[in-house]
């Protein structure tokens, strides 16, 4: 078992990387550890644990900020922020439920370090869009920070953005400020029933492409629509493309309409009130019609290439769906071999775009790489970025490329 | 700018100039090489004019190959490279170095591609950013970041500084709008970062990019989302007694979860020059103006209208016209976009400064700003993005007398150093280049700029891209790398160390 060190102070964060850095000692940093089991296994005898440097630091509704230090439950920040009828515009997931941690125990630091974002990324991006600040400690044992807590900021290199999706490797934050934004009024879904894959990309990209605000289109094929803990979609016995509309409640019944009259031609339209909206789209948004206990990717492509990957694998033993207009597929496979991994790359790869294995066996995590390799240019740059954050190799070594 | 120092330079490269120009003209064939005086002028200067330097010679390559070809030579050669778009920075940001080739990027001006279904547009970085939206408005499409410049800046410039416009607030910065670029580093290797897809894969190269101001690349190509447009926008001028009441409306929209399109503020000064010169209508009678604009369905535009119009009246407006007609909505926003030459023609010079605040800081910064102006005996007329927090006071002097310009710059700095101290930054949406490069101590420790060199060191470690912006003092990446280590600290007691 590795040891805990479970700072609560930024200074106690500080002292123990500059001691691990001066003694080469190798970290493993985690906030609740609920992402642990995404990415390469990190070998470390010392594990940072962040999640006792807790706490809202600086909350202004009407300036549209918050800070937190990076072991604040993100629960906490969203509870606090529905309370005011704010949120998180981007919508993070719930990344842990995917390999059985407790749900909602994700920390605004494991956010950021995995650029956590949700259905609504295709409109409102994602933890890198809404960062406007951090304080971090670098690998080399030395605090610094970046941004501030303002929108408009080019002062500098933008190392906020640098941190988010980076899993830990090249800085601890230790602070973070996000930009916040109101909560919409109401919410309403537009659904539409047994597409095929095809029609479905066309009428989610046709609605993503009209003026009606459309915030999240996703596709479920029956063997996930199944799944979704609303009776109305697991009981259409069919599948299900599904769109969302955001807003004042006038403009979301009148997008509402303009959306149904465009779209009639592909046959009969359900609406889904706010109630249900909400329970359907936060099990988007987790994957619910994917948890278990198989090999999970997502696979980030155009979407109209959504289908087209799907359809170059159909020869895989997997369920999968669409989100982000289809550019988002989330696949379970029960391939033994690899996962997948050579036949779901390849069909990426013909298109442009990443697969990332979001759950899967230690050793096959060990084996494959989980994260989309990198051509050499590009990975060699990656590793100096590394080397000039971390140069011991300290921090989370290994977790995203093997001997990085 | 008066006493600007930047990097000595390298005599080597300034004895080699003809052998240079000539490599970069087997490199780049044709016209493609200006190494004459004459042919260089216009390329002396951005739009930050304070300054001028004839760079070493000019380049204007046609195809990533020479890009690639280019750089790799003045890699090899140990020469430096300043990138330049359009040349619109107001930060001195593309000013050439002496010993330094000017690469400019004006002839990659195509549109490669639309692609109406992912909604984006693969340009060359050399396509102005207005251009953009004329190549898919017929379909009613936009793109959404629009500086005041947007009729002359290019989309490179724009990834380079990550240009915003007054509709980020609600549609994001360039950085929120790009999914995805084609570079070439220094070393000539060519790169691409993102692509059509939302999530860009490993490291944020891209965030890291953006609004780096051509010191770790050249981009070559860029691939922006592009939006259908609302179905209709609709403003409403508001005119209020003191500043206090303006920014307090601004904070109760934004309370009241609106987030409008664009909104704006201006000061009595800047009202009066603009309404001089562009006649828009607007109150003389009022300290502060505001101008909300709401977009979307027409329903929803309406509804916030009214709620918008509520709370303006809560907050004390004297003044309150919404534009009925889309003539009239232009001409609210005419004098606003006009703000800029309006004031230059009431002073003989003027500086344009770019900080950023919190909103709720307005009322002090301009307490303040008010007390030094009366210091410096110089006029300052304000625009404000108001959504977000970005200020441009605007100093008003007369550089043939002797002093203003002294005057002028050091009023500027110490209202940059202002927006720090109120927990804003130094600059908003013009960048740092030259201008406000020795400014940045004010904002970040050693060990702060420090480790944002380290990322020029990951992309360059020669320091051959644009030296001398952003950055006050040049550290060489040997010398960054090296770690100072602390033996003997336990953080922790009862850790075992071995």
């Amino acid at each position: 078992m590795a040891t805990i060190l479970k700072p609560e102070t930024a200074d106690a964060v500080l002292d123990a990387v500059s001691w691990a850095a001066a003694d080469e000692i190798p970290l493993e940093i985690v906030g609740s550890g609920s992402k642990r089991a995404i990415g390469r296994p990190v070998q470390a005898e010392y594990t940072l644990d962040l999640s006792a440097l807790s706490g809202v630091t600086l909350y202004e509704p009407d300036e549209l900020v918050l800070s937190a230090r990076a072991g604040t439950p993100l629960g906490e920040i969203e509870k606090l922020l529905a309370d005011n009828e704010q949120e998180l515009a981007f919508e993070p997931m719930d990344m842990g439920v995917l390999n059985g941690a407790e749900p909602g125990s994700a920390t605004i630091g494991g956010v950021l370090a995995a650029n956590v974002c949700g259905p609504r990324r295709i409109k409102s991006g994602a933890a890198r869009d809404h960062v406007l600040g951090i304080k971090a400690v670098s690998g080399r044992g030395e605090t610094f920070k970046s941004g501030g807590r303002v929108v408009k900021n080019v002062t500098g290199y933008d190392l906020s953005k640098g941190l988010a999706g980076s899993w830990g490797t090249l800085a601890v934050a230790t602070d973070i400020t996000f930009k916040v934004l109101p909560r919409a009024e109401t919410v309403e879904t537009i659904m539409l029933r047994g597409l095929s894959d095809k029609d479905a990309a066309q009428v989610m990209c046709t609605s993503m492409g009209s003026s009606w605000e459309v915030s999240s289109a996703a596709h479920l094929p029956r063997t996930a629509a199944e799944r979704i803990p609303v009776s109305l979609i697991s009981g259409a016995d069919s599948a299900v493309t599904i769109l969302r509309l955001e807003g004042f409640g006038p403009s979301v019944a009148y997008r509402g309409d303009r959306l149904v009259d465009a779209l009639k031609q592909f046959g009969s339209i359900d609406r889904l009130d706010e109630v249900l909206s909400t329970a359907l789209w936060s099990a988007v948004r987790d994957v619910v019609p994917l948890h278990g206990d198989r090999p999970l990717w997502r696979v980030s492509v155009a979407p109209t290439d959504g289908p087209v990957v799907a359809a170059a694998l159909a020869d895989l033993d997997m369920r999968y769906f669409y989100d982000w207009s289809g550019g988002l597929i989330w696949i379970e496979t029960g391939e033994a071999e690899d996962a997948g991994a050579g036949p779901i790359r390849a069909a990426v790869q013909s298109v442009g775009g990443h697969a990332t294995l979001m759950r899967g066996p230690a050793a096959l995590r060990a084996a494959i790489s989980p994260f989309q390799p990198q051509p050499p240019a590009l990975a060699a740059l990656s590793r100096r970025l590394k080397e000039n954050f971390d140069p011991k190799g300290i921090l989370n070594p290994g977790r995203m490329v093997a001997g990085v | 700018m008066t006493g600007l120092l930047m990097p000595k330079p390298n005599e080597d490269a300034l004895a080699r100039r003809v052998e240079i120009a000539a490599a970069l003209s087997a490199i780049v064939p044709g016209e493609g090489v200006i190494a004459d005086d004459d042919g260089m002028r216009p390329f002396e200067s951005d739009g930050l004019t304070a300054y001028r330097q004839l760079p070493l010679v000019v380049v204007l390559p046609e195809t990533v190959d020479q890009v690639s070809r280019v750089l790799r030579y003045c890699y090899d050669n140990d020469i430096r490279v300043v990138p330049r778009g359009s040349g619109t920075s107001l930060s001195g940001g593309a000013l050439p170095l002496e010993d330094g080739v000017l690469l400019g990027l004006s002839k990659f001006n195509k549109v490669l591609e639309i692609d109406y279904d992912n909604r984006i547009a693969v340009v060359q970085p050399g396509v102005t950013n207005l251009n953009v939206t004329k190549a898919v408005e017929e379909r009613g499409f936009y793109y959404a970041p629009d500086p005041s410049s947007q009729i002359a800046c290019s989309i490179g410039g724009n990834v380079a500084e990550n240009s915003g416009g007054v509709h980020c607030l609600k549609y994001g910065l360039t950085a929120n709008n790009v999914l995805g670029i084609e570079m070439v580093l220094i070393t000539g290797e060519v790169i691409r970062l993102g692509g059509r897809h939302l999530d860009a894969e490993g490291y944020d190269l891209l965030g890291l990019m953006t609004g780096s101001e051509g010191l770790l690349g050249v981009v070559t190509e860029v691939t922006v989302r592009i939006l259908q447009s609302p179905e209709t926008a609709r403003a409403v001028l508001v005119g209020f007694p003191s500043s206090e009441d303006a920014g307090q409306c601004v904070a109760d929209i934004i309370g009241a979860g609106i987030i409008p399109g664009g909104m704006e503020m201006m000061d009595k000064p800047a009202i009066h020059a603009a309404e001089d010169y562009v006649k828009a209508g607007y109150p003389r009678d009022v300290e502060a103006l505001l101008i909300v604009e709401l977009d979307g369905p027409s329903g929803e535009v309406d509804d916030l209208l009214a709620r918008v119009s509520r709370i303006a009246e809560a907050n004390l407006a004297s003044y309150l016209r919404v534009s009925q007609t889309e003539t009239e909505r232009q001409t609210f926003w005419a004098g606003r976009k006009a703000a800029f030459p309006a004031v230059g023609r009431i002073s003989p010079d003027y500086f344009c400064m770019d900080g950023t605040i919190p909103r709720k800081a307005l009322p002090q910064v301009l307490a303040r700003m008010r007390e030094l102006s009366a210091h410096y005996d110089l006029r300052v007329a304000n625009v404000f993005h108001a959504g977000d927090g970005n200020l441009h006071p605007l100093i008003l002097y007369d550089a043939n007398q002797p002093g203003e310009l002294e005057k002028a710059e050091a009023f500027g700095a110490d209202i940059l150093k202002l927006c720090v101290e109120v927990g804003g930054v130094l600059t908003g949406e013009h960048g740092v280049g030259v201008e406000k490069r020795d400014l940045m101590p004010e904002m970040f420790t050693e060990d702060d700029l420090k480790q944002q060199q380290r990322v020029k060191c990951a992309f360059d470690a020669k320091h051959l891209l644009n030296p001398g912006k952003v950055f006050p003092q040049l550290h060489r990446c040997a010398e960054l790398g090296r770690m100072h280590v602390h033996k003997g600290q336990v953080p922790f007691p009862d850790i075992p160390r071995f």
